[in-house]
């Protein structure tokens, strides 16, 4: 593998693409199914749903092959799937499988406590989380072509998502004021690039697509963070651990479309029948079963 | 100066965005029915295109959207927006807009491991090679008789033109290269 021989445009390309929409977790082909038809833009493969691995315990590693492969061949829809952080073993199986995009993700046990994948190395784009400008930054350092919030992944608990992506946001609106002369020390602070703190500060935006993920479990949350400046949305065990999934996903799939128009995310909200997934209370939450703390 | 619409449901209509105030024109998101009638000319943009399709059909704005699409307006569609414009569309079939009558085939090219930048040669555009940014793209596997083949790849049509319908399998709007929108924009003067 050389480095960097697919273009970061096409890498970030596929997530300009996927902007506007929702992408759902699935661990069966069945449940696949259920998002594409409902209207994901995308699909993300795991063995279990975070709210699940929160309560199961045990290692959380890439999912079974088997399963990948069975929802590549069903679906139309780009299929990603996630892999432990600094497991570039694992990522290696997913590019040669073939997935369209890996997620690196804290919601799987860490392989490495120390050092995430180097991304530039894969030809396949990477997504990964953050809580603040500077995780971002040092992510899009290694070569993510995607940013997401972290949130408290299968929590069922917006306020996590919030925190990350408003802390991104004043991060930016900080350094977008700072005078060129401030910037290596900003980039000190934030523990990131100097050059990508740099185009931050001129382009008051993410050099990479930045989409919220983590906690996201009704419309009303989609539009949420739309609303905060996300541009698509992940929804995790928000969909499949509700009481009705079809109509979860189709009503989230609609207030993410609409987010600026209350009348329609209304309509979306109106639709739903049924029981959002049970959430969790942070200030319950043992700060040593936070996911969002794992990775740096 | 026009105002361009962009259908803005799902995808990367803000790169279009964008591509339109490069030429100076106006664009103008479009979500509902509402927004249609005060474009002088549409864009489809890329996405994915079965998400595009399911919102169009459950807010009931495929019927405007295709009676706009044959209102004589320029239209182009990118990529997701080609496979909304076609007449028939496999891999899988789904229903589309059929105002351009050409079969495409979704993610012809395969997965996005087979996403590819390339440069073609311009056709009737005119200039020098032109880039063409590849991101899981249709593979029009046939055109019908009204339709003009303006620009192709390894023997495959990548732009297309019927009348004011345009539709391109790859992304002008990705690239600096504007040729493709003012081509497009360019027949509203005529």
């Amino acid at each position: 593998m050389t480095e960097e021989h697919t273009p970061l445009r096409l890498k970030t390309g596929l997530a300009e693409m996927l902007k506007g929409g929702v992408i759902m977790d699935v661990t069966t082909v069945e449940q696949a199914t259920i998002a594409e038809q409902a209207g994901a833009c995308a699909v993300m493969a795991l063995e279990r749903v975070p709210s699940d691995i929160r309560k199961d315990g045990g290692v959380a590693r890439m999912a079974r092959i088997d399963i990948i492969e069975s929802i590549m061949s069903t679906v139309s829809i780009p299929v990603m799937a996630k892999a432990r952080i600094g497991h570039f073993a694992e990522a290696k199986i997913l590019q040669e499988l073939g997935v369209d995009y890996i997620d690196e993700s804290e919601v799987l046990t860490p392989a490495d406590d120390k050092f995430h994948i180097d991304k530039h190395a894969f030809d396949v784009p990477f997504v990964c989380g953050c809580r603040n400008l500077g995780e971002a930054l040092r992510r899009v350092g290694e070569g993510a072509a995607m940013i997401r919030t972290k949130g408290e992944a299968g929590s069922g608990n917006i306020i996590e998502a919030v925190r990350h992506m408003r802390q991104v946001i004043t991060d930016m609106r900080e350094i977008t004021l700072m005078g060129a002369e401030e910037l290596m020390t900003a980039a000190r602070d934030l523990g990131a690039p100097y050059e990508l703190v740099r185009m931050v500060a001129q382009n008051g935006e993410l050099p990479v697509p930045n989409f919220a993920a983590g906690g996201i479990a009704t419309p009303a949350d989609a539009a949420l963070m739309m609303s905060l400046g996300a541009q698509a949305v992940f929804v995790g065990s928000g969909i499949f651990k509700s009481e009705d999934p079809p109509v979860f996903a189709a009503a989230i799939v609609k207030a993410t479309t609409h987010w600026n128009d209350p009348a329609l995310v209304l309509d979306a909200t109106r639709s739903i029948a049924a029981a959002p997934m049970a959430g969790l209370d942070m200030d319950k939450l043992d700060p040593s079963e936070m996911l969002q703390t794992r990775g740096w | 100066m026009a105002s361009v619409g962009i259908l803005a449901i799902q995808g990367d209509f803000e790169a279009h965005s964008k591509a339109v105030l490069a030429l100076g024109h106006t664009p103008r998101p479009i979500k509902t029915a509402n927004d249609l009638s005060t474009a002088d000319a549409l864009v489809l943009p890329g996405g994915e295109s079965s998400t595009m399709l399911k919102l169009l059909l459950d807010e009931g704005l495929f019927e405007p959207l295709r009676e706009a699409c044959t209102s004589g307006r320029p239209v182009l569609g990118t990529c997701a927006g080609a496979i909304l414009l076609a007449r028939a569309v496999t891999g899988p079939a789904q229903e589309s807009l059929n105002v351009l009558d050409m079969e495409i085939e979704r993610n012809g090219y395969g997965r996005q491991r087979d996403s590819f930048v390339t440069s073609v040669m311009p056709g009737t555009l005119g200039g020098p090679e032109m880039e063409a940014v590849f991101i899981r793209a249709p593979l029009i596997r046939n055109t019908g008789p009204e339709v003009d083949v303006l620009v192709e790849h390894e023997g495959h049509p990548i732009l297309v033109r019927q009348g004011p319908v345009w539709a391109a399998t790859f992304h002008p709007e990705m690239s600096s290269d504007t040729r493709v929108l003012a081509a497009v924009l360019d027949s509203l003067l005529e």
